[in-house]
């Protein structure tokens, strides 16, 4: 018997471009699936939490790795961590005598400087990072996270919000998570989606909007995780919504739903509610429509799964 | 040495129009004739040519070094996986195994390998484009723009080498101006690191607004001074409210405000920059264009 058939299922929502829209439609998933943990994975620029409401039920701090520090009282200069930095993060004093502080936002925490200083005089302390909460909302548990401004590892603390939502899920025995992600395709997005079950692209019909698609469908398709296309906006430029529907049929992927501008759901942020609950005008419908859409399609890998195990079985 | 001005668009939330103005600002100031670098820092989806149009003349590859195990000499004592704070090596009852894409090439392990089985070879981490882009306005005087991007390959994790990379390449006058990733981590503290002038390009809603309090404490600690854009004004009074308030709260100068209209957003979508092809939208980004020429004069 595969674990694939009580494990939990993950669908993730990204856009290679920022603010398509990943995270109205979230929250109106959030509103409409009826069981689910909900779970923000953009860890350096969280809102979710600006339109569920949560009430932080447990906090933690996050520590993803360390910092040198520098004793200059046992320091003799030799300069040996100035020479062998990669990262720039050691300071040389102005006279060209040896180090003179730590950069602490240069610092990767790699620890070679601790590990080849004669004098001892380098320490390696946990790096205070951010903090990661369980709440609860009025649709379900969210995890959710804060990474400090300027600070770094958003992965790791990706990789640990992931988990616990997970955990939480197995608690409350329920076995989907719904899971906000990050702009771009580098160290978050790969965290967020490595090991999914489901991706949805949310973009918007701009030159930008399209080249961004593709790039994280190539990332997807790398890591092997099935997606499903959304145009957020399609009526701003309708041919470019065109070119999205025939790069998405070249590529073999489903363009889902077309989402037409409507100023609610701006509106709806400001009110701090999802845009499903706050009117049911032409953005709400398709993010109803999307939310069947986008369900059916995990029920349906997870059949596909539940088939395959047997077969193997 | 002689330094350029830098001045850093950013934002911390995605989509707000950071490319927008810095590309639009690169146009201006390169209209009035003051040598101009553009630096497209979102290497993970750098989009700022598709509205300077570059002719792209120099391709380079950005390498990072990963490690190498000998495995004739490797004696399986696990040295280097102890040493890794990256997991980027495993220590397996036969063998180490190695795990490339989590790799910070600080070069630990191959340095404090005790039977000097590890050495270090490159890997390719993305590419750095460079070139020129003529300015489309045909003013008198009108320089062209000296661009620079820097483009991550899918499926790499690490966007700081290459922004590195770039910084690298800086010219040693005029003005450079540094397009932000979104967010607030190690990509954009890479940005805005020991910048001149900073500017914070927002949109009034509740998400524009945590992301730019987000984006400010990035300034706090690692850049100078900054200024605030806020992009599609007039949505909603509470917003356009809110975006003043924490805007006076933080002590930061709203020097542009931008009202939202569908007739940017087409122009936008299409790859058309607004300053040249949307009436008036020129005449918004002035003071940002002034203050920056006034700097670079002084």
């Amino acid at each position: 018997m595969s674990e694939t058939n009580e494990a939990v299922r993950e669908l993730v929502v990204v856009s290679g471009k920022g603010g398509t829209g990943k995270t109205s439609l979230v929250a109106s998933l959030a509103a409409l699936w009826s069981s689910k943990v909900i779970c923000d994975c953009d860890v350096d620029a969280a809102d979710l939490y600006l339109v569920l409401a949560p009430e932080v039920q447990e906090e933690h701090g996050f520590s993803g790795g360390s910092t040198a520090k520098l004793d200059l009282a046992a320091c003799t200069r030799c300069g040996r961590c100035l020479d062998l930095c990669r990262f720039d993060a050691i300071e040389a004093g102005p006279e060209g005598d040896g180090p003179a502080s730590i950069d602490g936002f240069a610092c990767e925490g790699c620890g070679l400087c601790y590990e080849i200083c004669p004098d001892g005089a380098i320490s390696l302390g946990p790096s205070e990072n951010g903090h990661w909460y369980v709440s609860d909302t009025q649709h379900g548990p969210l995890v959710h996270a804060r990474l400090g401004p300027a600070e770094e590892n958003s992965g790791k603390l990706v990789t640990l919000v992931r988990r616990e939502a997970r955990r939480v899920a197995k608690e409350h025995s329920v076995d989907v998570v719904l899971v906000d992600g990050s702009p771009g395709i580098g160290c978050p997005v790969i965290a967020s989606i490595t090991g999914a079950d489901q991706l949805l692209v949310v973009t918007e019909p701009s030159v930008s909007g399209v080249h961004d698609l593709g790039r994280v469908l190539d990332l997807a398709d790398r890591l092997s995780v099935p997606a499903a296309v959304i145009v957020n906006r399609w009526d701003v430029h309708p041919q470019g919504a065109d070119d999205i529907e025939t790069m998405c049929r070249s590529r073999g992927v489903e363009l889902m739903t077309r989402i037409p501008y409507d100023p609610d759901v701006t509106r709806a942020q400001v009110a701090g509610v999802p845009v499903v609950e706050y009117r049911d005008g032409a953005a709400a419908r398709a993010m109803r429509d999307i939310a069947t859409a986008a369900w059916n399609l995990l029920e349906a890998g997870h059949e596909r799964e539940s088939r395959v195990s047997e077969e193997v079985s | 040495m002689a330094s350029p001005l830098r001045v850093a668009v950013a934002s911390g939330k995605g989509g707000t129009g950071k490319t927008t103005v810095a590309t639009g600002l690169a146009l201006l100031l390169a209209e009035r004739g003051i040598q101009t670098s553009y630096l497209d820092c979102d290497v993970e989806e750098p989009n700022g040519r598709f509205f300077l149009r570059p002719e792209i003349s120099e391709t380079g590859g950005v390498f990072v070094t990963t490690p190498v195990i000998d495995a004739d000499r490797c004696t399986n004592c696990g040295r280097c996986c102890d040493v890794c704070r990256f997991n980027a090596l495993a220590h397996l009852p036969n063998e180490i195994l190695i795990f490339p894409e989590l790799c910070h090439a600080c070069g630990a392990c191959a340095l404090l390998c005790p039977e000097g089985a590890i050495t270090e070879e490159p890997r390719k981490l993305g590419e750095i484009h460079r070139g020129v882009a003529a300015n489309a306005a045909s003013a008198d005087g009108a320089t062209d723009i000296d661009f620079m991007e820097g483009c991550l390959d899918v499926g790499e994790a690490h966007a700081v080498p290459i922004i590195r990379a770039l910084r690298r390449q800086l010219p040693e006058s005029g003005v450079v101006i540094f397009d932000s990733p979104p967010g607030a981590s190690c990509p954009v503290v890479e940005t805005l690191r020991g910048a001149d002038l900073v500017v914070l390009v927002t949109e009034p809603t509740p998400f524009g607004l945590s992301d730019l309090e987000q984006a400010i404490g990035v300034v706090g600690a690692v850049a100078g001074e900054a200024v605030v854009v806020v992009n599609r004004t007039g949505m909603t009074e509470e917003g356009d409210a809110a975006a003043k308030r924490l805007c006076e709260r933080e002590g930061l100068t709203v020097l542009v405000a931008i009202p939202e209209d569908r007739a940017v957003a087409t122009c936008l979508a299409r790859g058309d920059a607004p300053v040249l092809a949307v009436e008036g939208y020129a005449a918004r980004l002035a003071p940002l264009v002034e203050l920056i020429r006034e700097r670079v004069a002084t």
